[in-house]
C-alpha cells in the first residue's frame, strides 16, 4: 500500500446541529503507512488468510451469503467468517443493488470499519444498475460512492463465484493492491461529494464515527 | 353476492359490481362516502379485515382512484371498494378510526401518492423515502427514468439487446443466413 500523506481541513460536520459537533471527529480519513518490506508482505498474507465479513447484508444478492457459511460451500475452510460489527471486520460485502436509504447506511457502516478493509460488489446491480436502471431510488454505481475492490458479476452470482471472488481479493491483497481504503482518503472530498448528492438528508458527521 | 351489489347501489349510489372471481369482487363508490360505506360494511355485512389500501393514478382521468380492500372471514369473501378522487386537491377521509391499521397505509399513500387523509396520525412523517423533495414518486407525472439519469452516475459501456433476438442469434446462428 502506498504511504503518501494528504493533509487536510478539519471536517466541517454541518449536517449535525451545532451543539452535537463537538461530539464527533472533524479528521478525514488518512492513508494507511505499510511497514517496511517483507513484514508488510507477511502482513498483507496475514490479511489475505483471514478476511472478516461485516455481516450487513444491503440487498438481495446477500441471500447468497448463507450457503456459503454451511457446510456445503463452507467458506470458513478459506478463513472467511462474519462478523457481527463493522469494528471487528476487514471485508464489506455489497450484496447487490443499494438504494439510497441503504446507500447512508453502507457509507456509515464503511467508514466505521478499522482499516485495512476491502470492499467486494457483488452482482450486477453494483457494477452498473442491473435491473434498476431507470429507478428513482436506487444508485446505478457503488464505485462512486465507496471504494471498491472486486466485482462479482451475475444476477445473482452463485455462491461459487462468490469463492472465486474472494480468492481474488486475496491474490490483491497478497499481492499489496487492495488500494480502496487509500483511494478512499485520496479521494474523500469527491466520495463525500458524490454520497451527499444523493443522501438529501445528511445529518451525520462527515467521518469517523 | 349481487344481493350486495344492490344495497350498496341503493344506500351509496355504488355503481360498477364486477365480479373478478367467485371470492373477490369491486364495486366504485362516490368519494365522499367513503367512510360511511366502509364503516357499513364493516358493522352489518361482515367485512371486518381491512386488507389493504392503495390508490391508482388515472391521469388520462384525471384521479385517482383509491382502493380499499375489505374481507369477510364467515363467507371468505374480499371486496375491493374504488373511490375515484381528483388529482388537483387529494383528499379523502381517513379511515383510521375504523381499521387503526389503516394509519400506516395512510402515510404510504401521502408519500407515495400525495393523498392527504386528514387526521391520519403521523401522515406527514417519511415512510420509506428518505430526504425525498421530488414529485411524489408514484405518480405517473413522475419521470422516473429523467430522474434516475440526472441523479445516478452511470457506467459507459451498458448496452440493451432484444432478448429474443439475441438469444435467436446466439442459438441459431444459421437461421439469419
Amino acid at each position: 500500500m502506498s504511504s503518501k500523506k494528504i493533509e487536510m481541513a478539519p471536517l466541517a460536520n454541518e449536517g449535525l446541529p451545532l451543539e452535537e459537533r463537538a461530539l464527533f471527529c472533524d479528521v478525514p480519513p488518512r492513508e494507511y503507512e505499510p511497514a517496511r518490506g517483507v513484514i508488510e508482505d507477511f502482513y498483507n498474507w496475514a490479511r489475505s488468510q483471514s478476511l472478516w465479513i461485516l455481516g450487513f447484508g444491503t440487498g438481495c444478492g446477500a441471500i447468497e451469503l448463507r450457503p456459503l457459511m454451511t457446510s456445503r460451500f463452507d467458506m470458513y475452510r478459506f478463513g472467511i467468517q462474519p462478523r457481527a460489527t463493522p469494528r471487528q471486520s476487514s471485508v464489506f460485502v455489497i450484496g447487490g443493488y443499494a438504494s439510497v436509504k441503504t446507500l447512508k447506511r453502507i457509507v456509515r457502516s464503511y467508514e466505521q470499519m478499522m482499516g485495512p478493509k476491502f470492499v467486494v460488489a457483488l452482482g450486477s446491480c453494483t457494477i452498473n444498475g442491473g435491473m434498476y436502471w431507470d429507478s428513482y431510488n436506487t444508485i446505478k454505481r457503488i464505485d462512486q460512492y465507496i471504494p471498491v475492490d472486486t466485482y462479482i458479476t451475475g444476477c445473482m452470482p452463485r455462491p461459487e463465484a462468490l469463492l472465486a471472488g474472494f480468492q481474488e481479493l486475496k491474490k490483491i491483497i497478497r499481492a499489496g493492491r487492495a488500494e480502496g481504503q487509500n483511494l478512499y482518503a485520496r479521494n474523500f472530498e469527491w466520495y463525500k461529494e458524490n454520497q451527499k448528492k444523493v443522501i438529501k438528508d445528511w445529518n451525520m458527521p462527515d467521518y469517523n464515527w | 353476492m349481487n344481493e350486495l351489489a344492490e344495497r350498496l347501489a341503493r344506500r351509496y349510489d355504488a355503481e360498477g359490481w364486477h365480479e373478478q372471481r367467485k371470492d373477490l369482487a369491486s364495486i366504485s363508490i362516490p368519494a365522499l362516502r367513503v367512510r360511511d360505506v366502509l364503516a357499513w360494511l364493516r358493522d352489518e355485512e361482515g367485512y371486518k379485515h381491512l386488507s389493504f389500501i392503495t390508490a391508482i393514478d388515472n391521469i388520462e382521468r384525471g384521479v385517482f382512484t383509491l382502493t380499499y380492500t375489505v374481507r369477510n372471514h364467515d363467507t371468505k369473501h374480499s371486496l375491493m371498494v374504488h373511490a375515484d378522487i381528483i388529482r388537483e386537491n387529494p383528499v379523502v377521509d381517513s379511515v383510521h378510526l375504523l381499521w387503526e391499521q389503516a394509519w400506516t397505509y395512510q402515510r404510504e399513500l401521502k408519500e407515495w401518492f400525495g393523498i392527504d387523509c386528514p387526521g391520519s396520525p403521523r401522515k406527514d412523517e417519511e415512510f420509506v423515502l428518505e430526504g425525498w423533495d421530488q414529485l411524489p414518486m408514484m405518480r405517473r407525472d413522475f419521470d422516473s427514468l429523467a430522474y434516475s439519469n440526472a441523479t445516478y452516475a452511470e457506467r459507459p459501456g451498458r448496452v440493451t439487446h432484444d432478448p429474443a433476438a439475441y438469444m435467436k442469434a446466439q442459438l441459431y446462428p444459421e437461421a439469419d443466413q
